[in-house]
């Protein structure tokens, strides 16, 4: 199916940073991705949109490697490697990211001490070579700048990892990971649902910051709402599991206007039950 | 900001770091088994008078008609005959490191003993097999009246203070492993704190049990005076062994009117050893008695400190942490007992299986008629980490008096695939993932130590936690 072959069109015939080949990937017995394919390069930010349960989750989190996603078949290539094989951490340590839909609670566990572990982990700490490990004077300094730029006050690192966390302080925490792990590939999926329209403002504030030649993007949404903030180069539309149309920019707001009517009865657009919030 | 848990060296196991043992040298070692020719000749090595040989002889009368409990742990195994009662080490006691004989000295050094009571603790009390080894107290609160020595010392130097309060809250009857204790014990700590002291810097004892089959059965007797404080802390460890060991301990302990009591235990016995441990304390008006228990090791612990509240405006808390892994059970809990109004209790457990490990948590709160307004809340919270792992709770509530506010909850999670992924996906380990989590789950307890004990615990729990993914 020709519309499955996404191609972005720049850096033809050179090999992409980030490529997803012919990913098939099912849930619980059920297939739910049914080949996917989708390059990113870095520097690049991509919008996958798409009704609910067209597959959206299924890809974010069979990316990051969720046990409870199988895959099927296909490969996902970064850095040379196929890390289909590869467990979470090590996908981690080799440059991906995932803002989840979802943050999960760890109680007892400060955001200070998650946020320094998740840091030393990357630098390939492991609890001997203190070199490794990065300085009270850095770890604060490196907070410090990046929690600026989200509105997040110094309380928030002694509280526990998202436990007791509104919408939107979750999904600022999770781009506040992001920051300070500086990864090449990241993946945002639902960043903007439960969000007021401010910390939209701030999330997307910190996103745009990040944006550069070192890191290409995914976005995964729902609703077009969050791409008047981040401005992505590339939509591609994901439904029952397949791509069925990608395009640049304008395709954003065509889906704005349009909804996936085209392959499904709902609307593209937030409620305005949802936008009130 | 918080407090970041330092990160420690991993690869280290108990075996080399609390495992190892000294060749077994002594100056007395009495045979081994328990008859009435042992515990006189025990009393007669103390040189003690008569009425502690006489306690200790009728206490044996005890123990030998007693049953073994058998509503808790498993304690079929348990041959009372193949143990060894008492073990003297060394003869005398030495007030400086330099005065302990060089091998028991340098088994407490590789503890971190020396080294934490010349950074945080006020006195320091170090038992070795039956007898203790090392004592020491700051001169300016011995200067304030504080009395801080083994419990056989203190028999010989107070004794109008000792025979007023020994085996007052705990008598030999109470049950088997307590008559146990009261027939044979030896070692443990005294103290003192007279009216209105606050004994700001902690206090600790180190119990090591070294000879293989050993029984430690310290005693432990602390009265808090009037208005005043304390903060005890117990560390144990012992080498592992093929064969088991038993450690039966009875703390007796008296919080008079407007003092606090806090005593810490982190228990990390090999997991050959038997840790059947009785304590309570009684609080007095508006006296405060804390319990914070911690235990990791041991093959099976039965421990439920309690509290009784016998005045108005008393009020005791019990928080509990018990680790079992493979092969161990670990039966804690707490008990609180509202004898007066206006009394209040707290217990909070917390435990963790992995591997096929056991806990329990078993407590009881029991409020007399006439405790008007009293207040008690108990939470159990259990973490597995796997589904052989297993966790009960045995909770009771006997209450006699209708004014009362009475809460409890119980909360049983596994270490969840979402948790993991998550912290996976920041770049940590698996391994370190199910550590994290676990360490976030005793926080409650963690924080409630010194720093110093903190640190150690976490570092505990990680070693604990190696070679549970795989």
């Amino acid at each position: 199916m020709a519309l499955n072959e996404v191609t972005t069109g720049k850096n033809m015939g050179t090999v992409p940073d980030f490529e997803i080949k012919d990913l098939r990937v099912s849930v619980e017995g059920r297939e739910i991705l049914k080949g996917v394919s989708l390059s990113v390069n870095k520097g690049e930010v991509h919008a996958v949109m798409g009704p609910n349960g067209s597959g959206k989750s299924t890809l974010s989190h069979t990316l990051m490697g969720h046990p409870n996603y199988k895959v099927l078949g296909g490969q996902v290539f970064f850095k040379g490697k196929d890390i289909l094989t590869l467990q979470p951490e090590q996908r981690a340590k080799l440059g991906m990211f995932l803002a989840l839909q979802y943050p999960v609670v760890v109680p007892g566990i400060t955001m200070s001490n998650f946020l320094r572990t998740a840091i030393n982990a990357k630098r390939g700490f492991d609890g001997k070579d203190k070199s490794k490990s990065i300085s009270v004077k850095d770890f604060r300094a490196l907070l410090k700048s990046e929690m600026a730029v989200l509105r997040m006050d110094d309380s928030f690192l002694s509280r526990y990892v998202n436990e007791g966390f509104s919408g939107g302080e979750k999904k600022r925490a999770e781009i506040l990971q992001m920051a300070v792990l500086k990864p090449e590939i990241a993946i945002l999926d639902e960043t903007d649902s439960g969000l007021d329209i401010d910390s939209i403002k701030f999330v997307s504030d910190a996103v745009n910051k990040m944006r550069g030649p070192e890191l290409g993007v995914l976005i995964i949404t729902h609703y077009t709402r969050v791409l008047k903030f981040i401005k992505p180069d590339y939509v591609h539309v994901l439904v029952n599991g397949e791509f069925v149309r990608s395009g640049g920019p304008e395709l954003a707001d065509w889906l704005e206007a349009k909804g996936y009517s085209e392959w499904v009865k709902e609307p593209a657009k937030a409620p305005a039950a949802l936008e009130a919030k | 900001m918080a407090t970041v848990i330092p990160r420690i060296d991993v690869g280290d196991n108990y075996k080399e770091k609390y495992g190892f043992f000294d060749p077994e040298k002594f100056v007395f070692k009495a045979k081994r088994g328990l008859n009435a020719d042992v515990v006189k000749e025990i009393s007669w090595m103390k040189t003690e008078p008569e009425w502690m040989t006489k306690f200790r002889l009728r206490s044996l009368q005890t123990f030998e008609k007693k049953e073994m409990p058998t509503w808790g742990a498993d304690l079929s195994k348990i041959d009372f005959q193949n143990i060894y009662y008492y073990l003297k080490s060394t003869e005398k006691q030495g007030k400086t490191w330099d005065d302990v004989p060089a091998d028991i000295k340098n088994t407490f050094d590789r503890l971190g003993v020396p080294q934490a009571e010349r950074k945080f603790l006020a006195g320091v009390a170090a038992q070795y097999e039956s007898e203790v080894v090392y004592h020491s107290l700051h001169k300016e609160l011995e200067a304030k009246g504080v009395i801080f020595l083994d419990t056989d010392s203190a028999l010989k130097q107070h004794p109008d203070l000792f025979k007023q309060y020994f085996g007052t809250v705990i008598p030999p009857a109470d049950n088997k492993l307590a008559a146990l204790n009261s027939a044979v014990w030896s070692g443990g700590s005294f103290i003192y704190v007279p009216k209105g002291v606050k004994v700001e810097i902690p206090l600790q004892a180190y119990f090591r049990i070294n000879a293989e089959n050993m029984g430690q059965f310290e005693r432990t007797l602390i009265i808090c005076d009037e208005d005043s404080f304390v903060h005890y802390i117990e560390g144990c460890t012992a080498p592992i062994y093929t064969t088991d060991s038993l450690h039966s301990a009875v703390v007796e302990i008296i919080v008079k009117r407007g003092a606090r009591c806090r005593y810490t235990t982190v228990q990390n016995w090999s997991t050959n050893v038997y840790n059947l441990v009785t304590k309570r304390a009684v609080a007095y008006g508006d006296a405060t008695m804390e319990w914070v228990d911690g235990n990791l090791g041991s093959q099976i612990t039965m421990k439920y400190p309690s509290i009784y509240l016998m005045e108005p405006g008393a009020k005791g808390d019990v928080l509990s942490v018990a680790f079992a892994g493979k092969g161990q059970h670990q039966d804690a809990g707490g008990k609180a007992v509202h004898v007066a109004p206006n009394t209040s209790s707290n217990i909070v457990s917390k435990s963790i299986s992995k591997a096929g490990g056991r806990t329990s948590y078993r407590g009881l709160v029991k409020v007399y008629p006439g405790a008007k307004n009293s207040k008690s809340f108990v939470r159990c919270d259990a973490l597995l980490l796997d589904d052989e792992s297993r966790s009960d709770t045995y909770p009771t509530t006997e209450v006699d008096e209708p004014q009362v506010r009475i809460g409890h909850e119980a909360t049983v999670s596994k270490v969840s695939d979402e948790q993991l992924f998550y912290l996976q996906s920041r770049g940590i380990t698996k391994a370190e993932a199910e550590t994290m989590i676990v360490n976030g789950f005793i926080e409650p307890f963690t924080k409630e130590l010194p720093i110093e004990y903190a640190v150690e615990l976490n570092r505990l729990i990680q070693l604990e936690m190696i070679g549970s993914v795989g």
